[in-house]
This record gives C-alpha cells, sequence and structure tokens, in this order.
C-alpha cells in the first residue's frame, strides 16, 4: 500500500541493561509520520522520549539489552544495514538529529564553520571548501551571520550555539531531522525565534521534523502533529489541531490541564503520583495507578485504538 | 601562533632556555655540515698517523686563562716548513760524504715542564743510513749530548735512553733537558733553547729532515683523552646525537602512547583490555636490565638502543593517564554529535580526542627529551654506549675508566656534564613555561 510516509516506526523496542535490572526505555513504539510535517513527541521527564530518539537513529549505548522492531524510512526497512551501512547511507544522509543541549555538542577545539561542515566532508565526500560554501549557506538559513563561520563555539551565545547545532544538523539536506529539546536553557524571545527558523526550513527545504519536548505550549508553534509518550509507550497519536482541542487519553488531558492559559480563567491542574519505574513497569495499561477514570479494564493491557485516523491507547475509547 | 610566541615571552625563563637550546641545535647543524660523519669517525676511531702531535690526557688551553700557572701547549718544529727558529743547512764535504745541520730555537717560557719529547727524523738515502748526533742548549748555555743514532727512513727519537737519564742526574729527559740544574723538585728553565742535528749522509746524494714535537699539558679548548683523542670532537659530536636520541624518543613514545590510549579508549572493550594489562605487566618489568640485556647479547648500536627505549617506554605510565583524560573526553556531548552526524571512528580519535590532549602533550613532551638524553647518557657511563659514535656518555665513561677524578684530570668529565646540565635545563625552561601556557591553572595570579 503505497502512502506518503517518511518514516514509520513499528514495535520499536530499546531496552537497556542496569545493575538494578533492565529498563524498558521504549516499550513496543509505534508511529508514522507523513513527508514535511513535524511531530511533536511529548512526555514527562524520564518517559524514554530521547531514548525513542536514539532508537530511530539506531545511537545504542552500550548496554543495550533489546533492540527490535522495524523502522521504516520510505518504507524501506533500515534494519537490515549493519552498523557501518547505516552510518553510512541514513545517518545524516536520510536522518539528522540535534542532540539534546546541542549547546554542548559543539567541538570547543574546532571552529564552528568547519564542525558544521563536517558531516558534509563526511557523507557527501564535498571537499573542505565546497563543505564551508555549504555550511555558509546553513548559517544563512538558520540566521546565524556568515562570517561566524571562523569563530569557536565559546565565542558564541547560547542561541547561536543552538542554531549553528541545527545548521549542523541541516548541512548534508536529510529527509528528516530529529530536534531533541531543542529550546531547552533558553529564553523565550530566543525559543520563539528557533521555532520562526524551523518554520522557515520546513517549508522552504520541505524537511520533516521530530520535535522531542516536554514543552507543549511552545512546541505548539511547529506541530502539525503531536504524539504522547508515557513510560515507554506511545499513549496518543494525532492532528494537532484536534489534539489541542480535545485530546482522548486521560494522560493527555491531564497534561493539557497543567499547561497554563492565556486566557481561559482556568487555573493549571497537576497529576497525581510520579511516573512509574521503567524498570518495572506497571501491568496492565501503564497510567492506571494514576489515572482518574480507573475501571477494571485496566488491568488488561489496553491495545491501539484508532479513531477518526487518531490513535489512542486507553479503554475508554474501545468501541 | 603568533599570541603563543607572545605568550612565551612573558616567561623570561622559557627565553632563556630557548636560547640555550637554539645554541644547541646552531651547534649540532654546524658540526655536523662542518665535520661530516666518515671524517668524525675516522679522527675519533683512527691511529696515531691521524694524531702524530696531539699530547695525551692534556687540559683544555682554557686552564692557563684561570689559574696562574702557564701550562706548556704544544709545539711543533719541522724543518721541512721553514721558519726563522729552524736553519738548515747542507755542506757537501767530500763525494760520497754531506753534512746537514739542522738546529731548532724556541722559546719556552711556561712554568711546567712538556709531557713528552719526540724528534720524527726522515731520511733519504740509496744504501747507507745517514749518522745523526743530536745536542742540546739550555738558555745558559749548558750543552747536553743526546746521543748518536743511525737514521733509517723514518725514525722517531724518543727522548727515552737510560745513559741520557743518568746524565741528567736520573731525571726523565722531557724534565730533566727544561730543568734548572740542581734544582728539588725541578724547575723548568725559562729562555731560548736550541736543538742541533748534525747528520751525515755517506752518498752523493740524500737529505735528513726532522720534526721537533714538544707534548704539551694543555691542548685545544676540550683537552685529550688517554688515546690522544681531542675531545672538542666528542663534544661536538654529542650534540646531534644526544639532541637527536633525545628528540626521536620522546616523539616516539608520546605520539604512540597517546594513540593507543585514545585507540584503546575508543574501541573499549578488549582491546582496551589487552592495552591496560599490557601496560600494567610492563610497568612491572625493570628497564635498565633489559637494556643491558640487549646491550650485551644483541647490540650496542645507538639506534637499536632507541627503538628498544622506545618500545619499552610506550606502554608506560602515560598511558594510564591519557587514558583518564580520554575516558573524560569520550563522554563529552560533542563526541556523541560526532557520532551521531556519522564520524568514523578514525575521525573522532584524530579530530575530536587527539586535539583535546595537545596542551597537555606538548609540556610533556618537551620535558622527556632531556630524560632521554641522560638516558643515552646513563647507559653509556654503563658501558652501552654505542660502539662506534663518540658521545657524551662515553667521554664521562672513558673518565671513569681511566681514573680521571683520581688523577686530577676534572675537566674530562665536567665538560660532558656540562653539556648534559644546559641540555637539561634548556628543555626543562621551556617545558615549565608551556606547561604554564597550556595549564592556565597554574599560572600565578
Amino acid at each position: 500500500m503505497p502512502n506518503d510516509n517518511v518514516l514509520s516506526v513499528r514495535n520499536l523496542k530499546l531496552f537497556f541493561k542496569t545493575t538494578k535490572g533492565v529498563v524498558r526505555a521504549v516499550d513496543n513504539v509505534d508511529f508514522d509520520l507523513v513527508r514535511n510535517r513535524a511531530v511533536v513527541i511529548v512526555g514527562e521527564s524520564g518517559c524514554g522520549k530521547t531514548s525513542l530518539a536514539k532508537a530511530i537513529l539506531r545511537l545504542l549505548p552500550k548496554n543495550v539489552d533489546t533492540y527490535s522492531g522495524e523502522v521504516l524510512l520510505n518504507n524501506h526497512d533500515t534494519m537490515q544495514y549493519n552498523d557501518e551501512e547505516y552510518r553510512l547511507k541514513i545517518r545524516w544522509v536520510k536522518m539528522s538529529m540535534v542532540p539534546q543541549a546541542a549547546m554542548n555538542s559543539l567541538n570547543p577545539v574546532m571552529k564552528v564553520g568547519n564542525q558544521v561542515a563536517e558531516p558534509a566532508i563526511i557523507h557527501n565526500e564535498m571537499n573542505k571548501e565546497i563543505a564551508l560554501q555549504q555550511a555558509k549557506k546553513m548559517f544563512q538559513q538558520v540566521g546565524v551571520p556568515d562570517d561566524f563561520i571562523s569563530r569557536y563555539a565559546f565565542e558564541l551565545s547560547g542561541g547561536m550555539r543552538q542554531r549553528v547545532a541545527i545548521a549542523m544538523s541541516l548541512v548534508s539536506l536529510p529527509e528528516l531531522v530529529i530536534l531533541d529539546e531543542p529550546t531547552s536553557a533558553l529564553d523565550v524571545l530566543t525559543q520563539a525565534n528557533i521555532f520562526n527558523v524551523l518554520k522557515r526550513i520546513k517549508k522552504d527545504l520541505g524537511m520533516s521534523f521530530i520535535l522531542i519536548t516536554h514543552d507543549i505550549a511552545t512546541s505548539s508553534e511547529l506541530a502539525d502533529d503531536v504524539a504522547v509518550m508515557y513510560a515507554g509507550q506511545i499513549v496518543e497519536t494525532g492532528d494537532a489541531h484536534r489534539f489541542f482541542d480535545q485530546p482522548l487519553h486521560p494522560y493527555a488531558i491531564k497534561l493539557m490541564d497543567s499547561v497554563p492559559r492565556l486566557r481561559a480563567r482556568k487555573e493549571p491542574d497537576f497529576i497525581t503520583g510520579q511516573p512509574p519505574s521503567l524498570l518495572n513497569p506497571p501491568t496492565g495499561c501503564r497510567f492506571k495507578d494514576r489515572c482518574p477514570s480507573r475501571f477494571e479494564r485496566c488491568e488488561e493491557e489496553p491495545p491501539t485504538f484508532n479513531i477518526d485516523g487518531r490513535t489512542v491507547k486507553c479503554w475508554l475509547h474501545a468501541n | 601562533m603568533k599570541k603563543f610566541f607572545q605568550n612565551l615571552k612573558q616567561y623570561p625563563s622559557a627565553i632563556f632556555g630557548s636560547i640555550l637550546v637554539l645554541l644547541l641545535v646552531v651547534v649540532a647543524i654546524i658540526t655536523v655540515i662542518v665535520i661530516p660523519y666518515d671524517q668524525a669517525i675516522s679522527r675519533w676511531r683512527g691511529g696515531e698517523d691521524v694524531r702524530g702531535t696531539v699530547p695525551k690526557t692534556a687540559r683544555p688551553l682554557y686552564i692557563n686563562w684561570i689559574t696562574s700557572q702557564k701550562l706548556p701547549e704544544t709545539m711543533v718544529l719541522d724543518s721541512t716548513e721553514p721558519d726563522d727558529d729552524i736553519e738548515k743547512t747542507k755542506e757537501q764535504l767530500a763525494d760520497e760524504l754531506i753534512d746537514i745541520t739542522i738546529v731548532y730555537r724556541f722559546d719556552y717560557d711556561y712554568d711546567d715542564f712538556p709531557q713528552e719529547l719526540q724528534l720524527v727524523l726522515t731520511s733519504e738515502y740509496e744504501e747507507k743510513s745517514p749518522f745523526v748526533k743530536l745536542t742540546w742548549y739550555q738558555p745558559d748555555g749548558t750543552e747536553i749530548e743526546l746521543g748518536d743514532l743511525v737514521a733509517n727512513p723514518h725514525e722517531t727519537f724518543r727522548f727515552q735512553d737510560k745513559e741520557l737519564k743518568e746524565t741528567l742526574g736520573g731525571l726523565e729527559p722531557y724534565i730533566g733537558l727544561f730543568a734548572v740544574p740542581d734544582s728539588d723538585p725541578p724547575e723548568p728553565m725559562k729562555g731560548t733553547y736550541e736543538l742541533h742535528v748534525k747528520a751525515y749522509i755517506f752518498e752523493e746524494e740524500g737529505d735528513v729532515d726532522g720534526k721537533l714535537i714538544s707534548f704539551g699539558q694543555v691542548h685545544g679548548w676540550a683537552g685529550t683523552d688517554h688515546r690522544r683523542r681531542e675531545l672538542s670532537l666528542a663534544l661536538l659530536w654529542g650534540t646531534p646525537i644526544a639532541l637527536a636520541f633525545g628528540l626521536l624518543a620522546a616523539l616516539g613514545t608520546t605520539f604512540t602512547t597517546m594513540f593507543i590510549a585514545a585507540a584503546g579508549v575508543w574501541f573499549g572493550g578488549w582491546l582496551d583490555e589487552v592495552i591496560q594489562r599490557i601496560t600494567e605487566i610492563n610497568m612491572m618489568l625493570p628497564f635498565l636490565p633489559f637494556l643491558i640485556m640487549v646491550g650485551t647479547f644483541y647490540s650496542r648500536s645507538i639506534w637499536t638502543m632507541l627503538g628498544v627505549v622506545i618500545l619499552l617506554s610506550i606502554f608506560g605510565a602515560t598511558i594510564k593517564n591519557y587514558r583518564a583524560i580520554f575516558l573524560q573526553i569520550k563522554e563529552a556531548q560533542y563526541i556523541e554529535a560526532a557520532r551521531s552526524y556519522g564520524a568514523g571512528s578514525w575521525r573522532i580519535i584524530t579530530r575530536y580526542l587527539v586535539p583535546r590532549i595537545i596542551p597537555i602533550l606538548i609540556p610533556g613532551l618537551i620535558s622527556a627529551i632531556p630524560s632521554y638524553v641522560f638516558l643515552e647518557a646513563s647507559l653509556a657511563i654503563l658501558g652501552l654506549g654505542d660502539p662506534v659514535l663518540p658521545t657524551w656518555g662515553k667521554i664521562i665513561n672513558d673518565a671513569r675508566m681511566n681514573g680521571a677524578l683520581y688523577s686530577g684530570h676534572y675537566y674530562w668529565v665536567i665538560q660532558p656534564a656540562v653539556l648534559l646540565m644546559i641540555t637539561g635545563l634548556g628543555f626543562a625552561l621551556i617545558g615549565f613555561a608551556l606547561d604554564r601556557i597550556f595549564n592556565p591553572k597554574l599560572r600565578e595570579v
């Protein structure tokens, strides 16, 4: 069945081995991303958002216990590549990533221009001159003066560094960019600036984005789709408009209630309890212990229900 | 780069150190150009013909400037090289009798006696050897018969026969001939001496020439050793050898160690384990006995030693230091970022890991150079020096073997030792300054 999905993830699992046991950071995750759209993955700290990003890009730490499932890129399974092929054919060629705390992801002893040119040199086999030209173009795209290419990372402000990190993810013109908390640790003005930059890039270069964040308000700027992650699982997906109007999953509802509103006369709500440990997640629905609308069926693991193109993993929406 | 030199200028010690090192480098380069390797080796290892007029264990010339006593220098008077002080007359007395008289006249105003006297005669004749009669005139006019001899084509009169010694009251001729009569202890008589060489040739044609050598107690700017070799040669040639050894050993060990540490940290797993275990075993092994074994059973060539030194030093304690630093750097965000955008292992090691350690590595490298220079000298002193090349350590070894310090030949030990110290000082001063520049925490407030 032909579709225009740039990325489809099926049954993706990523478990880590620790001294205390196996941490199920990403547990049976499915979602799709249509070309030239941006999906926002929201969730609390420690719910496995960053692990999901790493699992998609296969940036695995040494203590992996299980890594399985399918990552389909343009309907091609990338799991068939070995690590070296994956590095050469997928990473930064098709998919790139702006890592968490991107400000610190710049080599302190390399000029930022060279740093941005690195992926182009590695993957597109450009020579240094051309790669630097490309880097300059990307600097313009993200709104950094292009004479900054000969500066070092410590000479730039936090917002500038963040833009440089974004430029680095764009330089090889991938189809999909994963942004992991691209605006954490930045002030509100800079955040807005960066989101404007991302919006423009999405329009100009026709790229798709996965945006990982816990900042729902700011991310709504860019979002076309939303995926809500809870305890290593995706509990709800859907297009952004409908999600922001009316979330379906009780966790998503609570999450949206916790966001302060500018115009509505409503106090922000909070979610009781704390997120479950991923070492030993609860059986059945993982949210049941904190859920206000819990009932008997919650003891069983809910399947994913499809409602008008939205999916939700909750027995309340069983039909 | 410019900023770096400006930084360096702030440390007077670094400037002083650089001057010392630069001086050594200039000396090394000039030495290698002016005295090519082959020439140096043949002069160092050659026989009597190379150093016929060089005295044994003579002190350096500068001794005369710093002590009130004036020690005799070496003096060579050769009748084939015409001079005001040498008169040669040739007279045909009969058909088959030629009389040749050579008069050597020289001033002697030193406060001590020469080491040795020699008269080297070269004669030309067909069959019958010429007859030679030698007479010595002291400044006060005393005439001393030295004796007669029959001159072969090459004849050396060494002023050593017993009769002469008896005539001089039991003194060695090289003392007695210059001494004030009946002085005790003997005192040299200052003034103009003469040696008359009277030769009779019993043929129609023929010639006799003579070279009078008075071996002094001082010679050259660095003195000589027990085998009449000029120490200046060894001191000069020791410079390029010491620098080359130190530099190669320091470069070889530092960079290999760094790369091994980086590779071990980056790839981890069994590779890291193997490297760490090898290092631990190697650190337990005694370094010097290993070198002595190689020197005794295999080869004492300086290049073999260099290779063994590098091999044994690579897996040393520094690998642990570098590993500790690399482990820290490896966890940095930007390394993960580099990995995520697909940089290969080699690229990460060379462009991301290694540049971070250079500031720590450079001062260490500079400080390591003199320690290897000292190591080479120590090996030579232990008798493991290169059998061919003259080095500073070998001079000290020779001096030790010949009891230089007991017989008062301090120059023999002090000169190479001073050069070693200058080398150490120069590099150490630069190293300290570099350490300050690269590690701002050490900078005084």
